[in-house]
């Protein structure tokens, strides 16, 4: 199979039914959804694959720890969306692991003028659905849980809002979000 | 199956965007009629199907100028892959959907061992037919050009 087989058999449908999943997870965090639609190359999940092509285009410069920095997946991703690759502290969006993707303060938290400007980290996990750390905050009805990689430093992202970044976390076909607004523990 | 872009010299990339120029340029329907006539044709996969949008064009005054923003312009784009594994991109002036799937596949099969009977059958005509456009437009616009001369004056005698 070539690196740029496996994207959108119908763009417009299919960006519209990942973007609903994204957007979903995003205002409802510890939700989890499952998207179709996008085969990247390895080692990226299938539901990394689809926000990649649903979130990216040659406007959001995009990170790629080394667990993903891969020259087929490179292809894939220019081939797909003209997304430029960009170093961490420049990045828009940035994927891979957990570990790969660390250190954390390398990305961009925005402004007080414009919280917008910051990064959005996606990462690959190995499990969604393991009992988790509890979370409350916008969105959530009582309480949700989710399997976090490293709650500490991300209660401490969340203690900047307005300011922080914003998390997808993805397994397979499964991903859900962790906004900034959202409270952990 | 296998393969994907292969390595190309600096040659090659030349040749190939002198190809691909030449199909982008191509006057509406007429490559489809080439390609349709010459009975060209190969098994392919969609990689990109057919998608129309618009390009920036940006212009020099007199050549030399800064550069501006002329305005925009449609096109459509394609990509195929051959079952033997070329990935041909195809991009053309326009809204024809059928134009960009032929320049993708005559790109593909240019990359092939079946480009010189390509070459003849498609490209060729293209161009000795857009080279006489060009040759009939540059005559017509001669024939209206006005040579200014001056008259000898009767008080220079």
């Amino acid at each position: 199979m070539s690196a740029l087989q496996g994207g959108f058999a119908n763009p417009p449908h299919d960006a519209a039914h990942a973007f609903r999943a994204a957007m979903g997870a995003m205002a409802r965090p510890g939700t989890i959804h499952t998207v179709a639609g996008a085969l990247p190359p390895a080692p990226l999940s299938l539901a990394a694959g689809v926000l990649i092509l649903t979130l990216c285009d040659p406007e959001t410069p995009l990170f790629l720890a080394p667990s993903h920095d891969r020259p087929d997946l490179r292809a894939w991703i220019t081939f797909h969306t003209g997304a430029p690759f960009a170093a961490a502290a420049d990045c828009t969006f940035a994927v891979g692991t957990w570990d790969a993707l660390l250190p954390l303060s390398a990305y961009r938290i925005g402004t007080p003028e414009y919280p917008d400007r910051s990064a959005t980290l996606i990462v690959e996990v190995p499990d969604l659905h393991a009992p988790g750390t509890r979370l409350t905050g916008p969105g959530i009805r009582h309480t949700a849980h989710l399997p976090l990689p490293e709650p500490t430093a991300l209660a401490a992202n969340a203690a900047l809002f307005p300011l922080g970044f914003d998390l997808f976390l993805t397994c397979g076909a499964e991903l859900a979000a962790l906004p900034r607004s959202t409270r952990i523990g | 199956m296998d393969g994907g872009i292969p390595i190309v010299d600096s040659h090659d990339r030349h040749d190939r965007q002198e190809w691909l120029g030449l199909l982008a340029r191509a006057p509406a329907g007429r490559l489809v009629a080439l390609c349709l006539a010459s009975g060209i044709g190969a098994q392919f996969d969609w990689l990109r199907r057919p998608e129309i949008g618009t390009v920036m064009l940006r212009g020099r005054a007199g050549g030399t100028g800064a550069p501006f923003n002329l305005g925009e312009m449609t096109v459509t784009r394609a990509t195929v892959q051959l079952v033997a594994g070329p990935v041909g991109h195809g991009h053309v002036q326009g809204r024809d959907k059928e134009a960009a799937e032929w320049a993708a596949v005559v790109d593909a099969l240019m990359q092939t061992d079946r480009a010189p009977a390509i070459r003849v059958a498609v490209l060729e005509p293209l161009a000795a037919q857009m080279a006489a456009m060009a040759q009939s437009r540059a005559e017509k616009a001669a024939a209206t050009r006005v040579e200014f001369f001056t008259l000898v004056r009767g008080e220079d005698r």
